[in-house]
């Protein structure tokens, strides 16, 4: 198990909160445990020691006032300690990069200023502010980075900001933390810290406009593929394959057909297995579920994305791979 | 006033007519606790499979046995059913409505019709949420948040929410009652500080009782309005305003949290003094401490939305007042250890049970000041460091208050001794249990696991394993309770009318009372916990020359 | 110790913590209006605009005339509470019964006017007949407007529900001694309905609407 790492200043400066907050705790704690059990040792029936019946009532008013203080000075002192931080992590410093992510069951849809678009997956730069415009498209939901030690509601109709500097390169994990759904859990993804130059080499490399594949994995979320077919980007924990087949890797590949001789799945392939037409279907028996059939749900515009995005997830299979492609391949 | 053991309990409340339409509709408030108690029993069995499928799923990252939506429509019922059908109502309407009268020294509640009218309503909201539940529940979590409720949720959402809203009517008659037999009802020499400490915890409880259930009830009303006719109250679609819900509903469900842990403190207090055979150390603070808990604790609704959209200004406040509003509990524990300084301390089950609590709410109430600090607040919320926290209290404290205050009457209620053994093994395998399966879920929380996943990253797999292990202790050691105190309703040793040397006036009628309580009502002429006056009376009645 | 009056220690006391109980319960009433103001407070400031048009649209007419019924309803009951204190049985079923005919007139006109505004298609939703920028806080408004109005009525027919349980109890005991403790609780509780519809009024017709 790793422990959590520190992704900012902030997050940094929460730690230390929270080692004081705990340090507080460990002797408070320390102390009830152990006034009770020096009390059951030194006056539990049969320790011999007298019992004094007097009301204590004049004698109590010393140590009533005594922790009363001394919890409220301690309490204050803690309140305004976790205030001030908050407080400044309210304000975004100027020339912040901002970034729009927009919530909506159950995926986020990141947006960057020249245009790029992404999925569950937000890129920042090392060591420059960055803040985050937030809204929702149907539910609340919550935008929590844990190694950044920051989170925020994403309600529909409004905007909200959250900000931070991070300061340590490498991928990490964001997750939705309101719950949103049946989908809550899978609405997850990776924020990925990288250098100056990195990061505008990734800008220059990201389509600028919604691509068809793009499209596609939106589609492939929102219509609830993704609850049983493993993707390998989304939901990035699922690897159970007992309920539906995984797609990555699937595109291009052999799998058995209707009458046991093996089919490569193409373009055509996932077409008809998605509307349930045609005989190019694997036999149901090995899987817990039944995928239900998308006809009349799912436009031939969805099916080309869907068809595409899939294809993205087998990167060795060349992309404009068509059914003519694989007669001759299996041929030669 | 007879000290001496009935021969015959025939006389008790327990046996005087034991047809099922005198149980039905009695009005004793002996009887009323009792119908509650089996209701209660059987809500917080359901609401403890629920916890236990929850565990069962999370043994494996991918989620072990149930889908994604059975899932959610579990943790739902789970926090549905435990927080209004058991934690609630729990001690007030079972301990509360059979010790209030016996604690006053009256013959019963102030408006006994309206008592069983309360139980009736509750069976009639609790089959109302298990109706909703059984046709296939809903996904919302027990917090209803719109506009996930009203628009989103393929579940049942009416009967559901119109069991809770039900269920706050009969809490509201309880409050009622409660309020007016304190005020109405105390025997003649009971002033207000010969009270015993569980009347002013319950006098506090009650008082949110009366003032913050009608505000969720309204709450409900309009959530239904919207869900039901899909206008706009709270959906940002249709005009509303969602973060307006969560004021209301939290308006509610913050004071409710003290509805939870109130009552727990005064059984704690009437079990330690008990036990440690010394009156309890500052009274007036420890008394005043209730009341200003209840009403301190209309004022911090806000830190459950520090996250949420609200303003700067509204947070600091918030966060302030949820500071100020622990100070009372820490009172409340130091005068609980006050109290065993110097006293005869004896280690029956109630007393291990209320260590028990001392130690986990100390645990659950210092955690919270990581929730009420803004910055760690900002991090730890919504993760499985307040699911840990918030057991920490409810469980932890009120179910350990809760066992406590049963072990303890359990003689008065029923006329029968529980296995003293049993009891001590079963008090230690709570803490035990407890501790094992909730204080991994701090770690987790801190590590950011996002509360209400049905799956999650495999790097928390080992703290969910732990946790899932402390369950399975947790659950012998509701069992065995179960089991040990139906033995004892059939086998268990006679019980004496005061089989614990207590002070309290339920201590100075038969076990089980008569049904009129009281065979004459009695007179109070000393402050509660005066264990001075019991031991001289005990000497007095044994013939025996005092001791110099 | 006369044991039906368990657990009471004697009439008088038995009659004041009846009282008692009332008022606990009208605080507790309170509170459940209060949520309801309290989103009237909210949205009334963020959604002024549509807000306002809302209350241009209720009828004033039947508001002001049915707070009037309203008004004299308590007074009438309030005559009927006096002959029960003063232990006039025959004087009291009579002004009970005309507050509670009142009441039923109340709700008659209110039933109109809903259907009034249901066939003007003020009812929030799909088809809602108020249109513009602004519509959105005019279907808060009467989505406010139904629901306060409904839950008012409810509180109204448990009042005459009260009202007329009173009568058959004052006719059934006649020439007995005259209970008084039930009709001044019921007085309390018609009052607080009476009290609730005061601070309506103005909420739903008039504050704005000049």
């Amino acid at each position: 198990m790793s422990w959590l790492p520190e992704a900012s200043g902030h997050a940094t400066r929460v730690d230390v909160l929270l080692a004081g907050l705990l340090l507080i705790s460990l002797a408070v704690l320390g102390l009830v445990f152990g006034l009770m059990v020096l009390n059951i040792i030194r006056f539990r029936v049969g320790s011999g020691v007298p019992v004094s019946h007097e009301a204590v009532v004049h004698k109590s008013w010393g140590f009533e006032i005594g922790w009363t203080v001394a919890t409220l000075v301690i309490f204050f002192a803690l309140f305004i300690w976790a205030a001030r931080l908050y407080v400044v992590g309210f304000q975004p410093p100027s020339g912040a990069i901002q970034i729009y992510v927009t919530g909506r069951q159950w995926m986020w849809k990141v947006q960057y200023p020249g245009g790029q678009r992404e999925i569950n997956a937000l890129h920042v730069p090392l060591g420059r502010p960055v803040q985050l415009l937030m809204t929702s498209e149907d539910v609340i939901h919550d935008f929590s980075i844990p190694v950044l030690r920051i989170k925020h509601d994403v309600l529909p109709g409004r905007y909200q900001s959250l900000w931070f500097i991070a300061t340590r390169p490498g991928s990490f994990r964001f997750y939705c933390t309101q719950f949103c759904g049946i989908g809550h859990s899978r609405m997850t993804g990776t924020l990925v810290v990288l250098s100056s130059t990195e990061y505008a080499d990734w800008l220059d490399h990201t389509p600028a406009s919604g691509s068809l594949a793009t499209a596609g994995e939106m589609l492939f979320i929102h219509n609830g593929c993704s609850g049983c077919h493993v993707s390998g980007r989304y939901a990035p924990d699922a690897q159970d394959t007992s309920r539906a087949p995984s797609m990555v890797g699937l595109y291009g590949s052999l799998v058995p057909g209707p009458d046991g001789r093996p089919v490569r799945v193409d373009g055509g392939f996932l077409h008809d297995a998605i509307l349930h037409v045609g005989p190019a279907r694997t036999p149901q028996a090995n899987y817990t579920t039944t995928m239900p059939s998308f006809r009349g749900v799912l436009g031939e515009d969805d099916l080309a994305a869907l068809v595409a995005y899939i294809q993205t997830l087998s990167p060795s299979v060349p992309a404009g791979m068509g059914a003519a492609a694989v007669t001759a391949r299996d041929g030669g | 006033m007879s000290m001496a053991p009935m021969a015959d309990s025939a006389n008790g409340y327990l046996w005087q007519d034991g047809t099922l339409r005198s149980w039905l509709l009695t009005t004793d408030h002996k009887r009323i606790a009792l119908l509650y108690m089996a209701s209660i029993t059987a809500f917080f069995i359901l609401g403890g499979v629920g916890a236990a499928l929850i565990r069962l799923q999370l043994l494996v990252p991918a989620g072990a046995i149930l889908s994604d939506e059975t899932y959610s429509r579990m943790f739902t019922l789970h926090g549905v059913v435990m927080v209004w059908l058991f934690l609630v109502p729990s001690i007030p309407v079972t301990l509360g409505n059979f010790l209030v009268p016996l604690m006053l020294g009256a013959r019963d509640l102030a408006f006994p019709r309206l008592n069983l009218l309360s139980w009736y309503l509750f069976v009639m909201a609790g089959m109302l949420v298990v109706y909703g539940l059984f046709r296939g529940g809903l996904e919302t979590g027990w917090t209803f948040y719109t506009p996930l409720s009203t628009d989103y949720t393929q579940g049942h959402v009416l009967p559901v929410v119109a069991g809770v809203f039900l269920s706050g009517f009969s809490s509201i008659a309880t409050g009622v009652n409660f309020i007016i037999s304190i005020h109405q009802l105390r025997a003649p020499g009971m002033t207000w500080y010969r009270l015993p400490l569980m009347l002013w915890a319950l006098y506090a409880t009650s008082v949110i009782f009366v003032l913050a259930t009608p505000v969720l009830s309204i709450t409900l009303v309009l959530l239904a309005f919207e869900h039901f006719f899909h206008v706009g109250v709270f959906d940002p679609a249709l005009g509303g305003d969602p973060l307006l819900f969560q004021h209301l509903f939290w308006f509610y469900s913050h004071p409710a949290v003290y509805i939870m842990i109130l009552p727990g403190m005064g059984v704690i207090s009437e079990v330690v003094s008990t036990f440690c055979h010394k009156p309890v150390f500052g009274y007036r603070f420890v008394a005043w401490s209730s009341i200003s808990i209840a009403s301190i604790g209309f004022l911090v609704w806000g830190h459950h939305m520090f996250v949420a959209g609200t303003s700067l200004y509204a947070a600091v406040v918030f966060s302030m007042l949820s500071f100020l509003v622990s100070v009372p509990s820490a009172i409340k524990v130091f005068n609980w250890l006050g109290t065993m300084h110097g006293g005869a301390i004896r280690l029956d089950a109630p007393m291990l049970y209320a260590m028990g609590f001392i130690g986990l709410f100390t645990v659950g109430g210092l955690t919270g000041l990581f929730l009420a600090s803004l910055a760690s607040d900002v991090h730890l919320t919504q993760t499985y460091f307040v699911v840990a926290h918030f057991h920490y209290i409810m469980v932890g404290g009120m179910v350990s208050a809760y066992f406590a205050g049963l072990h303890y009457w359990w003689p008065k209620i029923t006329g029968r001794m529980y296995p003293e053994m049993w009891g001590r093994t079963a008090a230690g395998l709570l803490f035990f249990g407890f501790n094992l399966t909730f204080f991994p879920q701090f770690l987790l929380g801190y590590e950011g696991m996002p509360r209400r996943y049905a799956t999650y990253p495999a790097q928390f797999q080992v703290l969910n394993v732990l946790s899932s292990a402390g369950a399975s202790i947790l659950a012998l050691a509701y069992i065995l309770p179960l089991v040990y105190f139906a033995w004892s309703l059939l086998r268990g040793a006679r019980a004496s009318d005061n089989p614990w040397q207590a002070t309290g006036l339920e201590w100075r009628t038969s076990s089980p009372p008569p049904t009129e309580n009281f065979a004459h009502v009695p007179v109070v002429n000393h402050d509660a916990y005066d264990y001075a006056a019991l031991d001289q009376a005990n000497r007095a009645a044994s013939q025996e020359p005092p001791h110099a | 110790m006369p044991d039906d009056l368990a657990p009471y220690d004697t009439p008088q006391h038995r009659d004041e913590t009846a009282v008692a109980g009332m008022w606990l319960f009208l605080a507790s009433e309170v509170l459940l209006f209060g949520g309801l103001f309290l989103v009237v407070l909210v949205y009334s400031h963020t959604r002024r605009a549509g807000w306002i048009m809302g209350v241009r649209h209720t009828n004033l007419i039947i508001g002001s005339i049915n707070t009037l019924l309203l008004l004299t309803s308590s007074a009438m009951y309030t005559l009927a509470v006096v002959a029960a204190r003063a232990g006039r049985a025959r004087r009291i079923i009579a002004p009970a019964l005309g507050a509670a005919g009142l009441g039923v007139a109340f709700l008659g006109l209110k039933s109109w006017e809903w259907h009034l505004e249901f066939s003007e298609h003020l009812f929030p939703g799909a088809g809602f007949s108020i249109s513009g920028p602004d519509a959105g806080g005019a279907q808060l408004f009467y989505s406010f407007y139904f629901l306060s109005t409904a839950l008012h009525g409810l509180h109204m027919l448990v009042g005459i529900g009260l009202i007329l349980w009173v009568c058959y109890r004052m006719a059934r005991r006649r020439g007995q001694p005259v209970p008084v403790i039930p009709v001044e609780v019921v007085g309390l509780y018609w009052s607080f309905v009476d009290l609730v519809w005061i601070l309506l009024f103005p909420v739903l017709y008039l504050v704005g609407r000049v």
